[in-house]
């Protein structure tokens, strides 16, 4: 067996079993879902700061990122921008949703919906609208690392990897069902170490043997050229309020999911919230980095499906047994969160969209939650494995732009004086409607142009769908107001 | 200063980076890095640091 096959199988592995010491704690009660979930809400700066790393900056972007510069060029970059403009709205917003939910005990932004609004309907869209998203995002985890383990060879790679997926995702699925939360927070801190040492070699390693960065984007706007677009290490003119919509509709679309909100409510108190939106960024640098990658795979002649890229320049330019470790860092980053995203849907499904339905008020007892984590875990593996993966992809694209429909009743609700629910639900389903109508009628582009008069503007869908959605709810907030003027808003 | 006023600093990383035109060009180089690349790299920074600042100076004791 190889060396790399052989260092990535033990750090695989020693994850896993990091994963499993979780299950062990002493300290808590893991019947009790506060404990189980969140954690039981204690985490510390920098146990947050590894436990947001590890699961904001998923297997996925490592892979899809640099795969997308490598065909688009600097249109890709815009996940920069998003990443950083993501930590002023953390500060000035999410700060401000942990007080909320931890005043009142709130475990999902489900909770603060049916709290804040005193709407069981509105709560149901809303939590159903984030366990959609979640589902093909953590279809796509596996598809990174399926990425990876095509490319390793040997015994890995047998059947596209089918085997070893599913031996990991048993394991993940176990881990999960026994730890809960704590099980990927202590993966976390092993995988953001791994990270950083990858990308330091990568930067280190790579630019270097390439001639430097100069001949790197020399090579990659070469490469990159078409005779439409001239300048392909820039962004088009046409295209750069597509650049700056699909960074701001991305970075306000962040925390609206599932396992953000999980991760984020595990911190013990709001200034562990604030000071890790300062410390947070560090990670954004790397992906930035990770993002040139892409150019350095243009300039190495890599010709390849775009999302092996990563790991091929990894074989190219690495000692074998450092090749290993890199790739096992991807699919480590993918097991985290994977496994918040299991856990988070399905917190969120059962106290938000089961119990309302059947008329419950949400149990604290974990063992409901727990069933539906493996059931989730099952589902999106299954997907993977027997669905087309560009199915997954798609999936994903139109889960990112329903989740912004639910940005005006989160951050309006922020404040005491908000809109009414009725108001906020139109704006939901017309949003939905719209997001959907935006993404299938131009084949799954997350882009669309909107034609007024001989003026067109090409922007992120998300973007458009939520300022119908706006419109929507602040017309249907008037006319309740003027139809009902001696009732205060519900 | 108040409060407010200092949270008006947090707005600076989205005008620098929404506004696109503005750093949507190839030179100066930095490192051989087009001004596109590492301009919006050195945001990242920026805006680490200005949350920073921010932190420190909204920061109410014994919270």
């Amino acid at each position: 067996m190889n060396v790399t096959v052989t260092v990535f199988a033990i750090l695989v592995l020693a994850a896993s079993a990091l994963g499993f010491t979780a299950t062990r704690t002493k300290s808590a009660d893991l019947r009790d879902l506060q404990e189980w979930a969140l954690g039981g809400r204690r985490f510390g700066t920098l146990l947050s700061w590894f436990l947001l790393g590890g699961d904001l900056y998923t297997a996925y972007t490592f892979v899809a990122l640099p795969a997308l510069v490598y065909g688009v060029g600097a249109l890709g970059f815009f996940a920069v921008p998003y990443a950083t403009i993501a930590y002023p709205i953390v500060f000035l917003f999410l700060a401000r949703f942990w007080s909320i939910a931890h005043e009142r005990g709130y475990m999902t932004v489900g909770d603060f919906v049916r709290g804040r609004y005193r709407s069981r309907t509105l709560e149901i869209a809303i939590a159903a609208t984030g366990v959609l998203a979640a589902l093909p995002y953590i279809a796509l985890q596996i598809v990174g690392m399926k990425a990876v383990l095509s490319q390793l060879g040997g015994f890995v790679a047998i059947g596209g990897g089918a085997m070893p997926l599913a031996v990991a995702f048993a394991l993940l699925a176990a881990y999960t069902y026994f730890g809960g939360l704590r099980a990927p927070a202590t993966i976390a801190v092993f995988k953001d170490i791994l990270i950083y040492a990858t990308i330091i070699a990568a930067i280190a390693i790579i630019p270097h043997a390439l001639g430097g960065w100069h001949s790197i984007f020399a090579a990659a706007g070469k490469a990159l050229r078409t005779p439409l677009h001239r300048q392909p290490l820039l962004v088009a003119p046409q295209m750069q309020f597509a650049y700056a919509t699909l960074a701001l509709g991305s970075a306000f679309s962040l925390f609206l999911y599932p396992h953000a909100i999980t991760s984020l409510l595990s911190a013990k108190s709001a200034d562990v919230v604030r000071r890790n939106a300062a410390l947070l960024p560090l990670y954004s640098i790397l992906l930035g980095i990770i993002a040139l990658l892409g150019f350095a795979a243009l300039a190495a002649g890599i010709h390849a499906p775009p999302n092996e890229i990563v790991p091929i320049l990894f074989a190219r330019f690495f000692p074998p047994w450092f090749a290993g470790l890199a790739d096992a860092t991807i699919v480590i980053g993918a097991l985290v969160p994977a496994s918040i995203m299991a856990l988070g849907a399905a917190n969120l499904f059962v106290r938000n969209v089961v119990a309302p339905i059947s008329g419950k008020i949400p149990s604290s007892n974990a063992a409901t939650t727990k069933w539906l984590t493996l059931a989730f875990c099952a589902l999106s593996l299954l997907l993977v494995l027997y669905m087309n993966v560009k199915f997954a992809i798609y999936f994903q694209l139109l889960g990112g732009a329903w989740v912004l429909q639910t940005a005006p009743t989160i951050f309006f609700g922020l404040h005491s004086r908000s809109m009414p629910a009725r108001a906020l639900l139109a704006g939901w389903v017309i949003g939905m409607i719209a997001a959907t109508w935006f993404a299938v009628s131009d084949g799954f582009s997350p882009l669309v142009a909107i034609h007024i008069g001989a003026f067109g503007l090409v922007g992120f869908i998300a973007v458009y769908a939520v300022l119908i959605n706006l419109a929507v709810a602040f017309g249907a907030t008037l006319l309740l107001r003027v139809r009902l003027p001696e009732r205060e808003p519900a | 200063m108040a409060r407010r006023a200092w949270y008006l600093l947090l707005a600076l990383p989205f005008i620098a980076l929404l506004d696109v035109p503005i750093y949507d060009r190839i030179d100066p180089l930095f490192a051989g890095i087009p001004f596109f690349y590492w301009y919006q790299l050195a945001w990242v920074l920026l805006t680490a640091m200005l949350l920073g600042v921010v932190y420190l100076a909204t920061r109410v004791r014994g919270r």
